[in-house]
């Protein structure tokens, strides 16, 4: 094999750990992928060549002196830019942490690199993870590597677009309601939210603490599993991490006898574009041929997904958020000569217009007078939202279903419609409110050759289930890859 | 004039003396250490970092609770208070709202002249602590302020009364009583200087007799016992007056000024904040686990009213001296160990010796219990000399004084100073035989009734044994030499 970056992580660790590949190697490879594409792609806010590059020959040295390296060996990650990387700028893809460099890693950053990983650099996200195509960041557009007029999807574009266009061999992204899945499904990569707990918190800049989720994007479903055993279990900075440890990487299995899929009917409805139905419908299929039984469930209260996640999430936002102040780091704007223009200048300066938009919503759903009418109700609706997920895993293993509405959309194509931007969320929120698990892989590409995607819908704590059953899918009908002679690429070229 | 009555009701603030922050493992002794030295990425705020509750804050509290009588609450949660404030990093107090740890408590205070009142004490909950603007550096003006976060996430409890209280006295009636208690059970070392106790007053007026409340005002900066007495009483007349000549009482919260003695107005209702509460989705509900709050029980000291009680049922003790002795937890247990070590019949004894001597000695040379420089044993084996006659009453102060200088044990103290009594029978019928000798008229007028003249015949057995015999049985005997 001479192109490194064509290698899935799993391989790309066992060569590094065996002595074929130098992690140095493994590191210019990627470097040189990213200097030529990344001009097009503009997958990421910050690139950390020489500190990877200090890492990946570090790793190599340690290999010669005959210490054992870990599962993740030499392996290139990208890392969202609400992603703590001690000594590098954190911004959120926003002007108000502009400057403000990480004081400490997370511990997703940091369980990365005791396993060996290279962190290669901070992909481009909406800002503060509050968007559905990445055209919330303050500084710039990244495209989708299938079609650069596209959307990568959001809030984790840069991550999902790096690990698509193989800027680097997987990445972590934030899920709050769609953020990890959504984008993986628009380019083509598999994305995984883990339950809530699974993966700790501890690092990642709090949107709403109690929906994000971190997660891979790979671009095989090991890798999924591979990243998911590095980063998730229990993590004591954390008090809503859970004490579940994450499955241990299998093989895939021959079949899915006995496995029960079902699909629900409240989201196979008017408005889901005809070609993702079919590719879907297509992928269920294939789960069938595998040997699973598909049967229709219900999840009665997805109707109330959107309305309900956009009080809690702007509620816990309007609080997360208000400790940008300016007084202690990033962005203060000097003209302000009180306090409250300190405030007022900062927070006006610093903040887009869509997260001011959501701090606002929130801020008066949790106002006196207000909160028994949204913040409680909309509390309460989450909860039936969480047992329509409890009755339907009485009757299936697992659920099917479309991950976004549409294929990738263009730029401007939803920016002058909030509404409409989140309603491309509305089958990938319902997994936040309940907590959990599911993940998106690709499952064909549309008449225009752009990624569709399939989701699948895990009870609980039940990741090892859902990766095992998204192998045998892969196993059985491989992933369409991106080819460098795509039109998007070929651009940069 | 028509008579009015004082409604209070006080929110005390105490920090739990734990060695590290509610959240965080910084240290809490930050208080005259250098600004912010005392700091991590999570007291100040820095994105991403997320708060983990210090178990040892949560069994503080929770003794606390059950000190004062209060129910805790099997599950209570945390919530954000939402403001900002640059003391405040994360723009937002992790306290709790409406579901606090514990409610429904009480308190007996004692009063000058009348009987104990029980004073009721709504809820009491966890928060943590804001930092501290600094507007000067030393005596130096500076452009602008700078914050010092030192104190950002210290824990505190805050303990909210009733509107129980009736005045200023049994104001301050009440916090002595519940610093007392605070301490005792070492919640809080309830150090007002540090900060490590404050206290805002609610207060109201309402004619005399009459049920319903006044309308209350909310006075802040009470950083002493005595400032809250000042300001109570002075707010109690400014809102009488204001009744009187036909104004109107708005509720606000106002600010205790020391050098004027007055209140004035900080914020009316209108003003205040909407802190916007709502449960911390950081953190998770706290459960009063059954067998937790039993170790928790199990581990606490004896409160005082109930060592006070013991003290007096089973050692005999009088309610004066056991209420000086259960006082200061380090006296108590002191006496405790004095008392262990000296004979049954000599308990009161020690209780004596450690309210009169002991606490005398510690006032005048202005240290605490635990400064004592010998052991509690030493004061029981004293008392035991006193009761078994060795030593007289005049001999223990002296044997007392020189412990305290030496800290040598009694018994070779008085061997060394001679003060032993002799309490030898044939010794002692000896001098009194020889003093009856030598004062012939004295021993007549004994003989033939006139009971003052034994003074004189005591007096020679004294000269005679240079103060070393046994006073009663210098009595005992020259009664039955006279009787005989």
């Amino acid at each position: 094999m001479n192109d490194i970056t064509a290698l899935s992580a799993s391989r790309l660790a066992e060569s590094v750990r065996q002595g074929k590949i130098s992690a140095e190697s493994a590191a210019k490879a990627y470097f040189d992928r990213i200097e030529r594409l990344e001009p097009t792609v503009k997958a990421f806010l910050a690139v950390t060549k020489d500190s990877a590059l200090d890492q990946a020959r570090l790793l190599d040295k340690k290999r010669k002196n005959g210490q054992q390296l870990g599962v993740l060996a030499g392996v290139p990650v990208a890392l969202k830019d609400n992603l703590q990387l001690k000594g590098v700028e954190t911004t959120c893809g926003s002007k108000i942490l502009k400057g403000h460099i990480a004081a400490y890693d997370a511990t997703v950053t940091r369980r990365l690199k005791e396993a060996g990983a290279v962190i290669v650099g901070k992909t481009n996200l909406d800002e503060f993870a509050m968007g559905s195509s990445t055209e919330n960041s303050a500084f710039q557009k990244t495209t989708n590597p299938w079609d650069s007029a596209c959307v990568p999807g959001g809030s984790s574009g840069g991550s999902a677009a790096a690990a698509a266009a193989r800027l680097c061999a997987f990445s972590l992204g934030s899920d709050t309601g769609g953020s990890i899945r959504q984008p993986a499904a628009f380019c083509g990569v598999v994305g995984l939210k883990p339950t809530y707990g699974m993966v700790s918190r501890h690092g990642l800049v709090a949107f709403a603490s109690s929906l994000d989720q971190i997660g891979p994007f790979t671009r095989t479903v090991e890798d999924s599993a591979l990243a998911l055993s590095v980063i998730g279990g229990h993590d004591p900075l954390d008090s809503t991490s859970a004490v579940n440890a994450p499955p241990a990487v299998e093989p895939a299995p021959k079949d899915l006898k006995g496995l029960r899929i079902g699909l629900p009917k409240e989201y196979f409805i008017d408005g889901l574009d005809q070609e993702v139905e079919k590719s879907v419908r297509e992928a269920v299929g294939v789960f069938k041929s595998l040997g699973a039984t598909i049967r229709e469930v219900s999840l009665p209260h997805t109707k109330y997904a959107i309305a309900s996640y956009y009080i809690i999430a702007p509620s816990e936002a309007s609080s997360n958020l208000a400790r940008f102040d300016g007084i202690r780091y990033g962005f203060v704007d000097r003209s302000a000569s009180t306090l409250e223009e300190v405030y007022e200048f900062t927070r006006g300066a610093g903040f887009g217009a869509e997260v001011k938009r959501r701090i606002m919503l929130g801020t008066y759903a949790l106002s006196s007078g207000y909160y028994d009418a949204y913040y409680s109700k909309a509390q309460r609706v989450r909860t039936l939202m969480t047992r329509d997920f409890q009755d339907a895993f009485k009757q299936v293993d697992l659920i099917a279903a479309p991950t976004t509405p549409t294929p990738p959309f263009r730029f401007g194509e939803k920016t002058a419609d909030p509404v409409a931007m989140y309603l491309s969320d509305v089958f990938t929120i319902p997994s936040n409110m309940a907590g959990n698990a599911s993940l998106s892989m690709p499952c064909g590409l549309s008449a225009k050759g752009l990624p569709l995607g399939v989701q699948l819908i895990a009870d609980v704590f039940q990741e090892r289930l859902l990766l095992s059953a998204a192998r045998a899918f892969e196993s059985a009908r491989p992933f369409p890859m991106l080819s460098d002679r795509s039109v998007s690429l070929l651009e940069s070229q | 004039m028509k008579q009015y009555e004082m409604v209070v009701g006080l929110e005390v603030h105490c920090q739990l003396a734990t060695k590290t922050k509610l959240f965080c493992g910084c240290g809490t002794d930050g208080f005259g250490s250098p600004p912010n030295s005392r700091i991590c990425p999570l007291c100040t705020g820095q994105p991403g970092v997320l708060p983990v509750l210090n178990k040892r804050a949560v069994e503080l509290a929770f003794q606390a609770a059950l000190a004062l009588d209060c129910r805790l609450n099997d599950s209570s949660i945390f919530a954000r208070k939402n403001y900002f404030y640059p003391d405040l990093p994360k723009a937002y107090q992790i306290s709790q709202y409406d579901q606090p740890f514990s409610e429904h408590g009480k308190l007996t205070i004692a009063l000058k002249d009348r009987a104990p009142k029980t004073i009721g004490i709504t809820r009491i909950h966890m928060e943590e602590d804001a930092g501290k603007l600094l507007h000067e550096v030393g005596s130096l003006k500076i452009d602008g302020s700078l914050v010092d976060f030192n104190r950002a996430g210290v824990p505190l409890i805050e303990i909210v009364s009733e509107p129980d209280i009736r005045g200023s006295e049994e104001a301050y009636a009440y916090l002595t009583a519940l610093k007392e208690v605070i301490q005792f059970v070492g919640s809080s070392r309830c150090d007002m200087e540090k900060g490590e106790m404050r206290c805002d007053a609610n207060i109201s007026v309402r004619p005399a007799g009459q049920a319903a409340f006044g309308i209350r005002a909310e006075i802040k900066n009470l950083n002493s016992f005595k400032n809250v007495k000042d300001a109570i009483d002075h707010e109690f007349h400014r809102q009488v007056e204001l009744i009187e000549s036909d104004g109107k009482v708005v509720q606000e919260t106002r600010l205790w000024n020391v050098e004027t003695q007055a209140t004035v107005s900080m914020r009316s209702k209108e003003e205040a904040h909407d802190y916007r509460y709502f449960p911390d989705p950081d953190l998770v509900p706290l459960v009063a686990d059954a067998a937790w709050v039993a170790a928790i029980k199990k581990d606490m000291p004896e409160l005082p009213a109930v060592k006070r009680a013991r003290f007096i049922a089973e050692l005999g003790l009088s309610s004066y001296d056991a209420d000086v002795l259960t006082g200061d937890k380090t006296l108590a247990d002191f006496f405790e160990k004095a008392a262990a070590a000296a004979p049954k019949t000599a308990v009161k004894t020690v209780a004596n010796i450690l309210s009169t001597e002991m606490l005398g000695r510690l006032n005048a040379d202005n240290k605490t219990a635990g400064e004592v420089p010998f052991p509690p044993a030493y004061v029981g084996e004293l008392a035991g000399l006193v009761v078994a006659g060795t030593l007289s009453s005049k001999g223990a102060k002296d044997v007392f004084a020189k412990m305290w200088e030496s800290s040598k044990a009694p018994k070779m103290l008085v061997e060394e100073l001679g003060l032993a009594q002799v309490s030898d029978d044939k010794q002692v019928m000896e001098w009194v035989r020889q003093a009856l000798a030598a004062n012939p008229k004295a021993a007549a007028d004994l003989k033939s009734g006139k009971e003052a003249a034994i003074g004189a015949i005591v007096g020679g057995v004294m000269k005679l044994s240079k103060g070393k015999a046994n006073p009663a049985l210098v009595n005992k005997l020259i009664k039955e030499v006279v009787q005989a």
